[in-house]
């Protein structure tokens, strides 16, 4: 269930948008962050606010990268694969994580926290090889650095 | 050193406060704009500044301006693209970053040369703190009497919101972009009519680069003489903002005049190339242009020079390969970054993508044959068909990978596999 607050919020400017659709990203992401992802349950509540069938949010749902149609950790790791990350270590970074977490690429830990995720540049070349959780960019990417930001996010939840 | 325009007041590790860009002079321009200027000459300025737009296609602003007709429909809007997702670009992060006033700035000006009445920031979702900034500063723009009804008592309305996008390279496309601003699946829309013309929800919209919206108060400000005169070639105008990275010393941006040399932005801006590295090659805009060699290493880098010469500037964005770094590797990525963001709406990009990314899978990892070259030719042939420009974007790096670098995918080839992993 959404929260009622969220609820109450997306409601209000629903009610006040000239075209309501033009929330559908908004909805979206607000229903991934209560449910967790945007799940079946999570799909057809945003079809309801907006009076739009579950079949068109899933088109949509379907395309954006950061829309999760499947379950997620806490912690969505993105990892930036693109050209200058690529040339500025994408491959050992990769690996380290896939090691230090122990889950592949597409896979969430055993106790929920963290998946891993590929991304596209996230538009931090200067700062490359560089990755996102939730919304948070890190870059210049060490081993050593990527032991800290996990033991740091482990010890948040 | 050169002069700044849009980073002259950058602050190392914050932005300009709403105080200090007033101070500066800005919002000078607007309020004159609005006082005592018409749309016409606003447009007329712009044409004769020969602003580009910056997002990587190079179209004049003012041409696009003047296509909105007198007795176009209302409301009337105008699109900020901050999707930049174009691999090596970060130039528009750092400018909201740097000044976010001076874009709202832009965004009053604009759409005030076509009687817009909203304006809309269409942001990347990594982008979320240039969002926060984004909607506190026009917040307190608004609180400050400089948007919203009515403007310092000129009769001209206008007000801008935020969107924050969840992640599609093709969202940043100007077509594509109206459609996932109306909550539609995000396929680009085949013009004409044009956006100017039935953009958002079929009506008149302006949809423009950061960068370029950017460059407005100040060609309103100081003239199109002025703006001109910053390039250092004839056809070049004003100033660029370059995102360098890659293979030097310090990558970052650079605001630095239209026409400048690559080598000159490499060897005195960027800090020369990384210890150990040779300039192999470049791509001078982004994903979607064309491998610079090192015959070009001398380039003036404006829109006309690198026309002329068969290349594209694109976004600006600077990524630089030294002799060490594989370039059919690093095609083979840029084909898996465009395979994986085609929007798949028609054959030529949905099917041809895969097949070359596979046909230089192929290669990179030993099991190329002579045969694929021709193969890769064909396919690109197939790319030129597509529905917009996403596809020949994608061509570019292969294409000038086959043409300048043929002996190194040849090297692949004959080896059994990449020479640089041996």
């Amino acid at each position: 269930m959404l929260p009622e607050g969220v609820k109450k919020d997306l409601e209000h400017r629903i009610a006040e948008a000239q075209h309501p659709r033009e929330l559908v990203v908004d909805v979206m992401t607000a229903c991934q962050e209560a449910f967790g992802y945007l799940s079946d349950a999570a799909v057809i509540t945003a079809a309801g606010m907006l009076d739009m069938s579950p079949l068109q949010i899933e088109e949509l749902a379907t395309f954006y990268n950061f829309i999760y149609r499947q379950p997620v950790g806490k912690f969505v790791i993105h990892v930036c694969d693109s050209v200058i990350c690529w040339m500025a270590g994408y491959i050992p970074i990769r690996d380290y994580l896939c090691r230090e977490l122990g889950i592949e690429m597409g896979q969430t830990t055993a106790d929920g926290r963290f998946t891993l995720l590929p991304a596209c540049c996230l538009g931090y070349c200067d700062r490359a090889p560089a990755m996102m959780i939730n919304k948070t960019v890190y870059g210049f990417l060490t081993p050593e650095k990527i032991d800290g930001i996990i033991a740091q996010l482990s010890a948040e939840g | 050193m050169h002069p700044q325009v849009l980073l002259k007041n950058r602050k190392p590790d914050r932005i300009l406060t709403l105080a200090e860009y007033r101070d500066s002079g800005g919002y000078e321009a607007m309020e004159r704009t609005l006082a005592s200027d018409t749309p016409e000459s606003v447009i007329d300025r712009l044409m004769d500044a020969g602003l580009l737009g910056r997002g990587g296609a190079g179209f004049p602003i003012g041409q696009k301006l003047s296509t909105v007709l007198e007795n176009a429909p209302h409301p009337r809007y105008v699109v900020c693209n901050m999707d930049e997702m174009e691999p090596g670009t970060f130039k528009d992060r750092v400018l909201v970053h740097a000044s976010p006033h001076q874009l709202i700035e832009g965004l009053i000006i604009a759409a005030f040369a076509m009687k817009a009445s909203q304006g809309i920031v269409f942001i990347r979702m990594e982008y979320e703190n240039a969002a926060r900034i984004m909607e506190r500063e026009i917040g307190l723009a608004r609180q400050a009497g400089l948007l919203g009804h009515n403007i310092r008592q000129t009769g001209f309305t206008f007000d801008i919101a935020v969107h924050r996008s969840a992640g599609r390279y093709i969202c940043g496309e100007g077509t594509a972009i109206l459609n996932a601003l109306e909550g539609k699946r995000p396929n680009p829309r085949k013009p004409p009519p044009f956006a100017t013309f039935k953009g958002l929800w079929q009506l008149p919209t302006l949809v423009q680069n950061v960068e370029t919206l950017c460059y407005v108060p100040h060609v309103q400000k100081n003239g199109a003489e002025w703006f001109r005169s910053l390039a250092l070639t004839p056809d070049g105008a004003g100033t660029k903002v370059f995102s360098i990275s890659g293979r030097v010393n310090r990558p970052g941006c650079y605001e630095l005049p239209m026409g400048i040399k690559l080598s000159e932005i490499i060897e005195n801006y960027a800090g020369g190339m990384c210890a150990g590295s040779e300039f192999k090659a470049c791509l001078p805009g982004g994903a979607s242009t064309h491998f610079m060699p090192i015959s070009m290493y001398y380039s003036e880098m404006d829109f006309k020079s690198l026309a002329d010469a068969g290349y594209r500037l694109g976004t600006g964005a600077i990524m630089v390969f030294d002799q060490k770094t594989c370039l059919l590797g690093a095609t083979l990525n840029l084909i898996e970054f465009f395979t994986r963001e085609s929007c798949g709406w028609c054959t030529p990009c949905r099917e041809g993508l895969p097949y070359i990314r596979d046909l230089l899978w192929r290669i990179e990892n030993g099991q190329g044959e002579p045969g694929f070259v021709s193969l890769l030719q064909e396919m690109l042939d197939h790319l030129s068909k597509a529905y917009c420009a996403f596809a020949p974007g994608a061509a570019a790096p292969v294409e000038s990978l086959l043409q300048y670098f043929g002996d190194e995918v040849d090297a692949h080839i004959t080896n059994g596999g990449c020479p640089f992993n041996l």
